[in-house]
């Protein structure tokens, strides 16, 4: 005690005090937990992740090769292929692990920034998904690209994101929006392993 | 501050089970893997070539010459916009496809940020750089920019009522009763020629630039014939098609947007012509509600109402049913 009193007010020390008390090892990486969790509905989480893991991959191949490059390899072809199932897998197993936490009302003793959060992934995974599509560089591409400008340019949005534009769309797709959402949902997970599991619904509680 | 409980003293009295996480997300992502790769291989993945000008004037060249005179014209959907494109076009007003719902005005407030003159940017800029080896195109179009407003006008009336007449005779067009289009006829057919040839697909991209990522001014051009969306009807791709969740093919496409393009279906969205901007403003709304769901009784009281929580924790329940009964 006394050579803590002693040493100098210092910032690193003090985020790893938050840092062990708020999420030590153990809540982290778990060896245990609730046996209530023994549930189909605690499946989709980790099964979306997945999903993410693989769409990341995919991705980290398709924009290392160039948006051409799909078009004419087949190889190309194949890693697209993994790319757009992926895509829709992990939207599948988001929203149903949403509606899983909905029914649940899994934001109760204090985890609704969780919820929040959640949310806010599975609105930024709908903006990815959809410069995805315009970046695609073919007829769904340029369909998307003119139907989907009159309601961006109706927000007044499309003066600065222009759906038309597929130099920025791409940009967006590869880099800051997979960025967005990884980091979200990092933040996502964080706070589960920082709360717990939230402890079944009282039916006698009114 | 008032601190939370630890998750200790959180799960208190709460029977532990063991769980391996890191065993967890290794099956998931093998059996996702493996998911993914069936899909994959099975059922592959679409890829619809996309249009270019030269097959729009190969396929329907008729319409491409309508369009490119209806630009001239200024009666296309992209010469008479509004913002972010164009902005009181001849004293028309802030521009034909502005979206407003009462004072509200989105589109106005962030102003012309894209500035496009659909009438050069599609036509009289690509033809003035094909006239470089064309004379009696040149002369054509010089006698174009030497008329005065009105006579261009006249010009175009009369182009305009000549083109249902109009034919592809050994890919060239020829409106036989064009009289009094003046230079019309030979800038259009010259058009024809270099969008059939591939040409105009490149210039118009040209913009001084040696390279070009965006596709803003030939996406609108294609967007203004009836040639593209032709397409994209065959595809179920439109609006009224349920086209923004559809994809080209048999495929799946951004299902989750059912919400959003179910509103364009029904009314008052459905005959509003600011649809836009109303489905946008119910989609925030309904956003909002979600993210704030924990916060507002009624919506997060549903749970507790509808009995699915009894199926999520089925097990808990009838362990709790076991130990109230006794032994």
């Amino acid at each position: 005690m006394a050579d803590r009193r002693r040493a100098p007010r210092s910032w690193t020390r003090a985020l790893r005090g938050v840092i062990q008390r708020e999420l030590p090892l153990e809540h982290l990486l778990p060896d245990q937990e609730p046996a209530y969790m023994a549930s189909w509905v605690y499946v989709f989480g980790v099964v979306a992740i997945a999903a993410l893991v693989w769409v990341i991959v995919s991705g980290v191949v398709l924009a290392a090769f160039g948006p051409q490059w799909w078009h004419v390899s087949p190889q190309g072809h194949v890693v697209n292929s993994v790319h757009f199932w992926g895509v829709q897998l992990f939207f599948v197993f988001m929203v149903l692990h949403l509606w899983g936490q909905y029914f649940g009302a899994t934001w109760r003793d204090g985890r609704a920034p969780t919820w929040m959060v959640g949310v806010v992934v599975f609105l930024v995974s709908i903006v990815t998904a959809f410069t995805g599509y315009l970046a695609q560089q073919n007829f769904a591409a340029q369909w998307v690209a003119i139907n989907a400008k009159d309601g961006v340019n109706a927000t007044g949005a499309g003066a600065f994101f222009n759906v038309l534009d597929f130099g920025q769309m791409y940009g967006l797709h590869v880099m800051l929006l997979p960025i967005l959402v990884t980091t979200l949902v990092a933040v996502h997970l964080v706070q589960v392993r920082m709360r717990g599991i939230v402890r079944p619904i009282d039916p006698s509680a009114r | 501050m008032r601190r939370r409980p630890d998750q200790a003293a959180y799960h208190r009295g709460v029977r532990m089970a063991p769980y391996d996480l890191v065993k967890e997300l290794a099956l998931a992502l093998a059996a996702v893997l493996l998911l993914v790769l069936v899909l994959a291989a099975v059922l592959s993945s679409p890829d619809v070539p996309p249009v270019t000008v030269r097959s729009w004037a190969q396929h329907d060249p008729l319409d491409l010459i309508a369009t490119a005179t209806s630009e001239l014209q200024g009666t296309t959907i992209s010469a008479d916009y509004g913002p972010p494109y164009t902005l009181d076009v001849g004293g028309r007003g802030p521009g034909a496809s502005v979206q407003t719902w009462g004072p509200l005005a989105p589109q106005l407030w962030a102003g012309v940020h894209l500035p496009l003159d659909a009438a050069r940017a599609d036509v009289l800029h690509p033809l003035r750089l094909a006239a470089a080896s064309d004379p009696s195109l040149a002369r054509a179009l010089a006698r174009y920019h030497r008329g005065t407003r009105r006579e261009r006008a006249r010009w175009l009336a009369a182009y305009a009522r000549a083109l249902p007449q109009a034919r592809i005779a050994a890919g060239a067009l020829v409106t036989s009763s064009a009289t009094g289009s003046g230079p019309l006829p030979v800038m259009m057919r010259s058009l024809l020629s270099v969008a059939r040839s591939g040409g105009l697909d490149g210039l118009l991209l040209e913009s001084g630039h040696f390279f070009q990522t965006d596709y803003t001014g030939p996406l609108l051009f294609l967007g203004d014939g009836s040639y593209l969306p032709s397409l994209a009807h065959a595809q179920h791709l439109l609006g009224s098609q349920w086209g923004m969740m559809n994809e080209t093919g048999r495929y799946p496409g951004q299902a989750w947007l059912w919400l959003y393009t179910m509103w364009y279906q029904v009314p008052p969205y459905r005959a509003a012509s600011n649809a836009d901007l109303l489905v946008v403003l119910t989609m925030g709304l309904l956003t909002t509600l979600l993210l704030l769901t924990p916060f507002i009784p009624g919506l997060r009281d549903i749970p507790r109402w509808v009995p699915l929580y009894r199926l999520i924790w089925r097990e808990h329940y009838r362990e709790q049913a076991r130990r109230a009964g006794g032994p």
